[in-house]
């Protein structure tokens, strides 16, 4: 187990980068502390897999260094780094049995029989799978070979990290649920530090203790999910973070009050000294829908174009003056025939430039 | 599983059955004819039963015809497809390269039989041909037309030097399919070559290997330009196939019938034995899977 | 319309699909939903004419189909996996099928040119499909079964190998580029959510049987049974089993409420989703369990509480943050008017909507 430091990394798949537009990664400086649960979240192309690759060792960065605890790793290959990766598609051994397969990271390091005996066994357990222990590897279900791929990173008691590709990619829904909870319960129960690449914001955010979201080779915010949730730095985490994301809207900003068309609405902090592009934030669930009495002066008429009924909440598309607002209602909530919308005043982020503003208190 | 349902489709395989029948079927059945009766030319023929059979599995010089080709298919099997196997491996996998080697490789495949013969031929001889006449100046006596070591060892040479490449081609197809996440997870394993060769390489190249190995071995137990062209059977009988001595029988003695009955038990060996080749490496390691993950 | 009746496939001993009528009028939506292997792609095959039934009819507008080869019907189909023409533009890609029907160059422009305005690829049709992103070379093989204008397209998991983001935008898309073409769709998925997103008709597939088929939100809010339910929930959906005498029900020693007498005395399984399960006591939330947390995952705006009660693994999605610690032992709140109540049999007996208009 260990520190892992990324210092001033960037990667070219160019081995001659002129440009900054060359690098799949620009100058990333991040600290994993030892025994954290991350999360690399960002849509294809962002280069999270580059990075999970520097960090494993599978990719040497074209600038910076990688260092476990105080240690240089920039240029061990992975098998020296000691560390253990799951990947998209499950790979397992095919002709190996299920415990063949969990005990051939040890054999290779040349541990003593009994002990490889006794540590498979008690992974067989902590994975159930000791009924499938002497089946072919083969004939297993998706989740079940993703589980194996992942004990035998387990089964090496002292890996520094375990390192995490998209690992419930193949995986059914209803899997995915169990595989996401027993990993959790595996981060509880041993401690290491694990690093888990996806796209799926559900997956990053339920997993990770800090969730760091990057984009074109960025990070744009590292953060815990609430802060990713309440307080998106850059817009495009606030679009990216929530289902459907953050309505993010240009709009003039005047002391403490917004406006919106022919809308004011006062917001609970001040903003002075705003340049350059100016933008809203507010999250389809701090919205809420009213009549016009029920809702007041606060209320802005909303122009209803579609409702999502999607079993536990409602989806509801329309528009607030001619920017496209969305809204969550709750399933249990009725939507008024002429309805209003009303901010939260608490819940709305102000951008400039695309980065968020923090305002006066 | 998918079977097309189109019966316009039995109209156009039509041309191919006329063609396969005229070019095998007839044929076969023309030998058949011929290997149950005897003649003694004018198109005169008398029933002979199982006769020809009978003396042509008691022959020894059927026996011994087979035993030839036997060893020669065990020693070609046993060098082609290691080596060729060897030889995938350390073909580069992406770059300029590539190109340069499959062509490389795929060169000797494009040379006719008669003309791998007739090169060896040639380069094996002592007073004109560049490997004959190097290994005489460095003293050794060699002469594949009246040493029988000599004969044999320039037929395996030749028929290694012309097919390797057949097995090489087929295992890298192979070889370029497996994911590269596999050899990750190896590494981060800490598995050794070998064992990355072991459990990760030849289980994903095994149905590759096995067409791999049964084209090498009814090819080779099927040759006979080779040592036709080179040696013409000899020194003495010690490269007569099976081939070599079917053709002397038909054509040199003209004993249609033992001829005919002959090349059908031949014909019988080829198909028995990769049957049998294909079973023994079908079920190692077979893989039972459901018809229903792949499909889509 | 395309009916189905009594179809079957079966392939060696196995039975693919197993008795399935469906019917689907012309400008539906219709949606597959069922875990890998339940059928889905088999069904597929079946529709677009690839694989002949083992047994059973299927008829376009009356007419049986069955037989018909696939070059003959007129069926658009998009796969997982990105399949486009390599070596073409995207242009060609999406006129492809067009030139296939001969038709002429103006009339191809400007059928190639809306599909691309309508899947955003207007400033990408001179490239080729490897040169742009996963979305855009599913928007591609999207466009290119649009301009088909096929009476039936087949859309299978076409989402499945997309970023997340991505995916939910073409699933409000979607619907809406389909509309108007009037053709029969069929979308198969293993997502429930993506199931509610796309709104039309679902049929719930387990093991090649076709559990349910009708309105998405029908189906999910009034499952007639267990399996349908369970296909359709994410999270999984909480089950508990139940004693009835009288009119209680007894999930171990707890008292989960009251039902009719008219009800057999019998075991049932009480369903729960895991969004009706609450933290604290109200009106509703009336009935408490207690629990023991085996994990927790908080998304920031919600929190998954993972936990066993009566050796049942349950999960609760709660509103919020909140922290709870492995091993805790918690109090649960449930609604009964919220639960769904299945025979021995799996079959519904009391649904949610049907307590509600009783109370």
């Amino acid at each position: 187990m260990a520190q892992i430091t990324l210092d001033n990394i960037a990667h070219s798949f160019n081995p001659y980068p002129g440009s900054n537009a060359d690098y799949a990664l620009k100058n990333i400086d991040y600290q994993w502390d030892d025994g954290g649960a991350y999360a690399l979240l960002g849509p294809s192309g962002c280069g999270k897999t580059t990075l999970l690759n520097i960090i494993s060792g599978l990719l040497t960065p074209s600038n910076g260094r990688v260092l476990y605890d105080s240690n240089d790793m920039t240029l061990l290959t992975p098998e020296l780094r000691n560390i253990a990766q799951v990947f998209q598609f499950p790979v397992i051994y095919d002709t190996m049995t299920v415990a063949e397969n969990l005990a051939f990271p040890l054999v290779n390091r040349g541990v003593d029989r009994s002990e490889i005996n006794k540590r498979v066994d008690d992974m067989l357990q902590t994975l159930e799978l000791s009924d499938k222990a002497n089946r072919r590897a083969q004939g297993l279900t998706a989740d079940e070979k993703q589980k194996i791929s992942l004990g035998r990173g387990l089964v090496r008691y002292d890996v520094s990290a375990i390192l995490f590709d998209e690992p419930l990619t193949v995986i059914d829904p209803h899997m995915k649920w169990q595989l996401r909870t027993k990993l959790k319960s595996l981060h509880e129960q041993f401690g290491h530090t694990m690093i888990y690449v996806t796209h799926d914001q559900t997956e990053a955010l339920t997993f990770a203790d800090k969730v760091v979201v990057m984009y074109e080779g960025n990070v744009l915010q590292v953060g815990t999910p609430e802060e990713l949730f309440d307080q998106p730095e850059h817009t495009f985490v606030g679009y990216f973070i929530g289902s459907p994301g953050m309505n993010i809207f240009p709009a003039s900003i005047n002391g403490q009050t917004l406006t919106l068309g022919s809308n004011n609405v006062k917001l609970s902090k001040g903003y002075s000294n705003l340049n350059g592009k100016t933008e809203v934030g507010i999250r389809p669930e701090f919205i809420s829908l009213a009549s016009k009495e029920k809702a007041g002066t606060r209320g802005m008429k909303f122009k209803l174009d579609t409702v999502e009924d999607v079993g536990r909440l409602k989806i509801v598309r329309g528009k607030i003056e001619d920017v496209t607002v969305n809204v969550i209602v709750d399933e249990d909530d009725s939507i008024p025939t002429e309805p209003y919308a009303v901010f939260d005043p608490e819940r709305i982020c102000v951008y400039q430039d695309s980065f968020l503003i923090r305002g006066d208190a | 599983m998918n079977k097309p349902f189109n019966n316009k489709a039995w109209f156009f395989v039509l041309p191919v059955f006329v063609l396969v029948a005229i070019s095998a079927i007839i044929p076969l059945m023309t030998v058949v004819n011929y290997s149950v009766q005897d003649t003694f030319g004018n198109n005169v023929f008398y029933w002979a039963g199982t006769e020809w059979f009978k003396e042509v599995l008691h022959s020894s010089r059927f026996h011994d015809a087979l035993g030839r080709n036997l060893l020669f298919s065990a020693i070609i099997l046993a060098i082609e497809i290691p080596l060729g196997i060897c030889i995938a491996l350390t073909l580069p996998k992406k770059g300029f390269w590539v190109p340069v080697c499959l062509i490389l490789m795929a060169l000797p495949l494009l040379i006719p039989w008669n003309v791998v013969g007739t090169i060896w031929q040639v380069f094996g001889r002592a007073d004109i041909g560049l490997l004959g006449n190097t290994l005489m100046r460095l003293g050794m006596d060699y002469n594949y037309a009246t040493n029988v070591f000599d004969a044999w060892a320039t037929i395996v040479v030749m028929d290694v030097w012309h097919w390797t490449s057949l097995v090489v081609l087929l295992c890298y197809a192979g070889l370029v399919s497996i994911p590269e996440a596999y050899y990750q997870a190896a590494r981060i394993d800490g598995a050794s070559k070998w064992k990355v060769f072991k459990y990760i390489q030849l289980p994903k190249i095994k149905r590759v290997l096995l067409i791999a190995v049964l084209l090498r071995f009814m090819d080779s137990f099927m040759i006979y330009t080779e040592p036709f062209v080179l040696t013409g059977g000899g020194p003495g009988n010690s490269t007569t196939f099976l081939s070599i001595d079917l053709v002397k029988t038909a054509i040199g003695q003209f004993d249609l019938g033992p001829a005919a009955a002959m090349s059908l038990i031949y014909f019988l060996i080829v198909l028995l034995l990769s049957w049998v080749f294909y079973t023994v490496m079908e079920n190692y390691g077979a893989e039972k899977q459901d018809p229903r993950v792949e499909q889509d | 319309m395309l009916e189905l009746s009594g179809i079957n496939k079966q392939v060696g001993a196995d039975l693919h699909i197993n008795n399935v009528s469906l019917s689907m009028e012309r400008g539906s939506l219709n949606i597959l939903l069922g875990p890998t292997l339940s059928g889905k792609t088999s069904l597929m095959r079946i529709l677009a004419g690839l694989d002949r039934p083992t047994s059973g009819d299927m008829k376009l507008d009356g007419k049986s189909v069955v037989g018909v080869p696939v070059r003959r019907r007129n069926v658009a189909m998009v796969y997982q996996q990105f399949i486009n023409y390599p070596g073409l533009t995207v242009y060609e890609n999406i006129a492809s099928p067009l030139r296939l029907a001969g038709m002429d160059k103006q009339a191809i422009d400007k059928k190639v040119r809306e599909a691309a305005d309508l899947l955003k690829l207007t400033n990408y049709l001179e490239r080729t499909p490897l040169n742009l992103s996963g979305g855009q070379q599913q928007r591609t093989a999207i466009a290119r079964a649009l301009v088909k204008d096929a009476e039936l397209v087949l859309l299978d998991e076409p989402l499945a190998n997309l970023d997340y983001k991505l995916r939910e935008e073409l699933r409000v898309e979607l619907p809406r580029i389909f509309s108007q073409s009037g053709a029969i769709l069929v979308y198969a998925t293993t997502e429930p959510y993506e199931a509610l997103m796309l709104g039309g008709q679902t049929a719930t597939l387990c093991e090649g049987r076709v559990t349910q088929f009708g309105a998405t939100i029908d189906v999910y809010k009034q499952p007639n049974d267990i399996t349908t339910a369970q296909i359709f929930s994410d999270p999984p959906l909480n089950t508990a089993t139940v004693t009835k005498t009288d009119a209680i029900l007894m999930y171990g020693d707890y008292q989960l409420g009251s039902v009719s007498r008219d009800l057999p005395n019998d075991t049932y399984t009480v369903a729960v989703r895991p969004h009706h399960v609450s933290l604290s006591p109200s009106e509703r939330y009336s009935v408490k369990l207690n629990a023991v947390v085996s994990t927790s995952e908080i998304s920031g705006s919600e929190t998954f509480i993972h936990v066993t009660t009566e050796q049942n693994r349950w999960v609760l999605l709660t509103h919020g943050v909140n922290r709870v610690n492995t091993g805790d032992t918690i109090d649960l709140y449930l609604d009964p008017s919220r639960f769904y109540l299945f025979n021995s049999a799996g079959a519904l007996v009391r649904s949610p909507a049907i307590n509600s208009e009783a109370a």
